[in-house]
């Protein structure tokens, strides 16, 4: 075997390394030191994050299996980041007391689950791709029962592991499928194998990726779980959830579709995908309108941003690529403000309905003013970075060129204004309610402050510098032919 | 001092404004206000320092082929669209925007340094707001000077807002007043208006000539004004028109408008005397010496452009030679000591902007008719003597108003006694302003008027005569404040001289418009670079100074001392002056035109069509989101069991529906 096959993967590697020493950590250093292993994991990951802006080699390992490109290289960077931001907001909340004792766990289930995430974004075959997929999935089950003491938390687990196995299942039926049409299941052989293919099964075998891999994108209506599991699961998991694996397998979703489905465009898949953007962004906001508890809010609001993060799909071309990593790193920016503010008062006052907020602003001005730039991004207010994503997402979407696509622009339009109601409810509740009994004033740790400051510059810088952009769209056109984008 | 320690500059006062406004609550009033002076004295040593280097260093480049070059210092793309639509944000550095630099920080750091005695009471402590007012200041300095130094028409547009929003804030610092309310309200409505017809322009210009960067713009290839770069910009519109006119006479055009709403140009002026309700060193920073000029600035920045569209030169030389003759005649009789100042202002910038206008006819196409430019010179030379007289006429009025408490001249008179620096600093202002040698005006006036002879008879004896009016009305005003009869002392503390950070400003304004005139701007701030031959014209010289001694006199005559010569002859006219005292109605017919036809004839529709159609439709929107929210509400009905049914059931449904519409 070629050893030398592994400097293709200095990310998987470091993160390994990183979760090796974080084991350690846990298991041999004595007790009293054990308080310190999440600000131990936090600068551990946060000298990862920066090692991993290195550039490295790029190329295929193990027969294709594998391959790193530029757009994987910054895409898990992408990642990086957002995890990173949610380490920082989580360090205070593992050191609380019911949950002290198997602090280790958290941290290492959650580097593990990142390095499914990097399999599934690099893999070039079914196999290694649904071990990512499966890597990323099932600690995270562990993850949501958490809180196991709390029954919303084990119920959260329960939920999402069951549907999770289900989505597997009928994933790993569409893969079969595809393997009994072209005898491989490596992406670039199915591709040449399915070529003017327009068989019954190509149509089952393409809907039930979709299903598999909409499962983690919460794509309507492969969603159910995800209010539930949003809502009893710790803040900091959901955050997680909510933004690092719906990247993750956003861009899975794009390679799969359209490295090996690529031929089936036209035919098969873009209906189906347009069907469905409608459906998430759609059914999203509908029932994010009526939810009063913050963090089931945000799971609809979630679920109509995966909505968005498919426009840049559907189009198949380089800008839409683009604005969908540029949309993904504006949306961990957002979301994590949000689940940031979010996680702080929860941890302070265990409070997380819309109407404990009344009145944020007299008592807490700053997380109020971060949750305010958070909903605004969320929204595509500008100048903030949502704004240009959004922008950008429809840019691409719109060069596309068909009528179907206007229209779809437009919905998604139209649900823009929908979405601005709800998120502006949050932001008249902190600035406009009164109430006498608001919450108290709440001293944040410094890693929750230095976490939603980050996220706050964020929002402001990759709205005022959006030439951020154009970074994207030169590494989109330099992978154009790898992913046979237009 | 490199040049890139422009960046600087800018950044300072960019971080005062922040520190100041986020940090000052929680430090003393006082401390902000040093903070806030010492801030911008770093500021101003460094401008001076790069403005300096920029006109005498060697080894920067800046003088090639005996032409004073502009220097772009850094210009990184800020969103970049398309290949050609592309907003830059940088630094350039010309003779004007040099000249711009030390203009702005030196009237700047005066009335910093100023407003601590000014914005305090009699005993030396800070008013409420102290920090917001520092830190309103910072942000005007800084907008102000991304302005001036912009490489491109957005990049000037983008400060010209800012440095309206910030002028708006500052005018209705004493937000608890209603009439400073308004007034800030008015001048950001008039200014934002005429900000429409600027963005319309650079839209129009940039759309025909495919850039907003001045270098492609105006700029040749030896880094200097170039009649023929600006050809080919105007040649790309391929002799597009528009009503008889070509795009680009429109488009400079509307930018003009742009400029002359910040520039208080006829009709656009009617925010400016009101902006006198803002704190006193505010209206002598923004309202007199250095956002006004912004206009002036805009025209001269693009002025090979206009050079060629001379039909929207000729344009500004109607408005700039009619608003200094109206503004002059109405500051002739204002009573309100700050508002004579505001027509005063108005009248100067318009000399300024007229300037300009006949250096264009005097060397139309200049090279071609063997013109020199002059009045582009002298227009530019005339902004900085002026910025420097004006502001120091306008911190003086602020010590008057700080003593006496009142802007009205009946509540002043005699105060020379009581004051005599300030009323020295006054006099030599005066004397500035009114062309008297050696003081500063007269130097850069006495060209403004060989410029304007040199393109026509007529407008040189309607500047000339326009001068003489404001000898007269400068002198007006003097003698009614500081002599006239005996000051009334009607409050306990008689009228005094101020502390001295509001005398020190006094003294170095005062000495500085006394030498401001010796400046060699006809070597320095020329419209091409090139090295401007000028020479006294003896006969234009005499001429003027004659006519401003004759204004002086008869100010001198009439308001020396008390007497009821002014009063008869105000009965004798009183229809005009009435006119004239009420601003010959324009704020009326503002009035009129705002409430009545534009009110009731557009808005009132729109509004019913916003109401009703606009609103219906959103709420037709609300209505059905929320209804529907409702009816899909048991999708989500908690029990795993029917998730799973669903998702399958979708899956399925997927794949049949596609199978049904792709196969069959």
């Amino acid at each position: 075997m070629d050893y030398s096959q592994f400097l293709l993967m200095p990310q998987e590697l470091g993160l390994l390394l990183v979760f090796l020493l974080v084991f350690i950590y846990d298991t041999f250093m004595p007790q009293r030191s054990q308080d310190k292993l999440p600000l131990f994991t936090t600068i551990l990951f946060a000298l990862f994050t920066i090692y991993s802006f290195v550039p490295c080699q790029m190329g295929h390992a193990f027969g294709g299996m594998f391959e790193a490109n530029p757009a994987t290289w910054v895409m898990k960077n992408i990642l990086n980041l957002g995890v990173l931001l949610v380490l920082l907001q989580s360090i205070k909340w593992s050191n609380s007391d019911h949950v002290a004792v198997r602090r280790g766990e958290f941290f290492e289930l959650l580097l593990l689950t990142l390095l499914g995430m990097y399999l599934m974004i690099s893999s070039r075959h079914f196999l290694l791709f649904v071990i990512g997929l499966e890597t990323a999935s099932l600690p995270i089950a562990a993850l949501a029962a958490f809180e196991k003491k709390y029954y919303e938390s084990r119920e959260a687990a329960a939920k999402y592991i069951f549907t999770a196995v289900f989505s597997s299942a009928i994933f790993m039926l569409g893969i079969s499928f595809v393997y009994g049409m072209s005898g491989s299941l490596y992406f670039t052989d199915i591709a040449t194998s399915i070529i003017g293919h327009k068989s019954a099964l190509l149509i089952a075998a393409v809907a039930f990726v979709i299903a598999g891999v909409g499962f983690k994108l919460s794509l309507v209506p492969f969603h159910l779980w995800t209010a539930d599991v949003y809502q009893g699961a710790p803040t900091a998991v959901t955050s997680y959830l909510s933004v690092i694996s719906k990247g993750a397998a956003a861009f899975s979703f794009l390679v799969i579709l359209v490295q090996v489905f690529g031929s089936a465009y036209a035919d098969v898949w873009e209906w189906m995908l347009y069907a469905l953007i409608v459906l998430t962004i759609t059914l999203g906001n509908l029932f994010a309108v009526r939810q009063r508890n913050l963090k089931r809010f945000l799971a609809f609001s979630s679920i109509s941003q995966a909505g968005y993060i498919m426009l840049g799909i559907i189009a198949v071309n380089t800008t839409g690529m683009a604005s969908m990593m540029y949309y993904i790193l504006v949306y961990i920016f957002s979301n994590l403000a949000a689940f940031g503010v979010i996680g702080v008062i929860e941890r302070a006052t265990g409070k997380v309905s819309m109407d404990d907020y009344n009145g944020l602003f007299r008592t807490n001005p700053w997380l109020a003013f971060t949750m305010m730039l958070a909903m605004f991004s969320l929204g595509g207010i500008p100048p903030f970075a949502g704004f240009f994503s959004k922008f950008f997402i429809f840019v691409g979407a719109c060069q596309q060129g068909s009528v179907a696509i206007y229209v779809l622009v437009l919905i998604a339009l139209v649900n823009t204004i929908i979405s601005l109601y709800y998120y502006l409810l949050v932001v008249k509740a902190m600035f406009l309610r009164q109430d006498d009994c608001a919450i108290p004033y709440i001293d944040s740790h410094w890693t929750e402050e230095l976490g939603l400051t980050v996220s706050v510059f964020g929002i402001i810088l990759l709205g005022v510098a959006s030439g951020v952009y154009a970074q994207f769209d030169a590494i989109s056109e330099s992978v154009k032919n790898i992913f046979a984008l237009i | 001092m490199p040049l890139s320690y422009t960046i600087a500059v800018i950044a300072i006062p960019l971080f005062m404004f922040l520190f100041l406004g986020l940090a000052g609550v929680k430090m003393s009033r006082k401390l902000t206000g040093v903070l806030g002076v010492l801030g911008m004295a770093v500021t101003t040593v460094i401008a001076y320092g790069v403005a300096l280097t920029y006109f005498f260093g060697t080894g920067q480049g800046q003088i090639a082929d005996g032409v004073r070059q502009a220097v772009t210092v850094f210009n990184p793309d800020w969103l970049s669209f398309t290949d050609t639509l592309v907003v830059r944000m940088g630094i350039l550095l010309d003779p004007i925007a040099a000249m711009m630099l030390i203009v702005v920080c030196t009237v700047s750091f005066m009335v910093h340094l100023y407003s601590l005695g000014y914005m305090s009471d009699h005993d030396g402590n800070p008013e409420e707001g102290f920090q917001r007012y520092y830190a309103f200041l910072a942000l005007f300095t800084f907008s102000m000077l991304g302005l001036v130094v912009a490489t491109n028409l957005f990049q000037i547009f983008v400060f010209f807002e800012m440095v309206g929003v910030s002028s708006y804030l500052l005018i209705g610092f004493y937000y608890s007043s209603p009439a400073a309310n308004h007034a800030s309200k008015k001048a950001f409505i008039v200014t934002r208006l005429a900000d429409l017809f600027f963005l319309l322009g650079i839209m129009i210009l940039s759309y025909y000539t495919g850039t907003f960067d001045f270098n492609q713009l105006v700029f040749g290839s030896n880094g200097a004004n170039d009649m023929a770069v600006a050809q080919s910009a105007i040649a790309s519109a391929g002799g597009a028109t528009f009503l008889g006119c070509s795009v680009t006479a429109w488009a400079l055009t509307f930018i003009f408008i742009g400029g002359a709403g910040k520039s208080a140009m006829y009709p656009l002026h009617i925010w400016l005397p009101d902006a006198m309700e803002g704190p006193t060193p505010v209206s002598a920073l923004i309202h007199a010496a250095t956002m006004v000029v912004a206009g002036v600035f805009l025209v001269a920045r693009l002025f090979p452009l206009y050079v060629i569209e001379q039909g929207a030169m000729e344009i500004i030389c109607v408005v700039g030679a009619f608003t200094a003759f109206y503004a002059a005649a109405i500051a002739c009789v204002q009573s309100d000591i700050k508002r004579a100042l505001a027509f005063s202002t108005i009248s100067q910038i318009a000399f300024m902007m007229t300037s300009l206008a006949v250096s264009s006819a005097d060397g139309a196409l200049i090279e071609i008719h063997g013109g020199t430019g002059l009045g582009y010179m002298a227009s530019m030379f005339h902004l900085f003597t002026h910025a420097m007289f004006k502001a120091l006429l306008f911190l003086c009025a602020g010590a008057i108003i700080h003593a006496v408490h009142s802007n009205e001249n009946d509540k002043m008179h005699g105060l020379h006694k009581f004051m005599p620096i300030t009323s020295i600093a006054f006099l030599i202002g005066c004397l500035a302003i009114a062309g008297i040698p050696p003081f500063a005006g007269f130097w850069s006036k006495d060209e403004i008027l060989v410029a304007a002879y040199h393109k026509g008879f007529f407008w040189g004896l309607w500047m000339s005569m326009v001068a003489g009016m404001t000898a007269f009305y400068m002198f007006r005003i003097y003698f009614l404040i500081f002599f006239w009869k005996k000051h009334e002392v009607h409050t306990h503390h008689a009228p005094k001289d101020q502390p001295w950070t509001m005398t020190l400003p006094l003294i170095i304004l005062a000495a500085v418009s006394v030498v401001a005139g010796f400046v060699p701007a006809h070597d320095l701030v020329t419209w091409n670079g090139h090295h401007l031959h000028t020479q006294l014209d003896w006969t234009v010289a005499g001429s003027s100074v004659a006519i401003a001694l004759v204004g002086i006199l008869l100010a001198y005559k009439l308001y020396f001392k008390e007497n009821d010569l002014p009063e008869r002859m105000k009965n004798a006219a009183s229809g005009l002056w009435t006119a004239a005292y009420h601003r010959f109605y324009m704020d009326e017919l503002y009035q009129f035109i705002t409430h009545k036809v534009i009110f009731q004839g557009i808005c009132v529709p729109i509004a019913w069509f916003d109401r009703h159609i606009i609103d219906g439709f959103f709420n037709m929107l609300a209505n059905a989101t929320g209804s529907a929210s409702f009816a899909i509400r048991r999708l989500q009905s908690g029990s795993v069991q029917s998730y799973v049914y669903i998702y399958l059931v979708g899956a399925l449904a997927l794949a049949a529906v596609t199978m049904v519409c792709v196969l069959i």
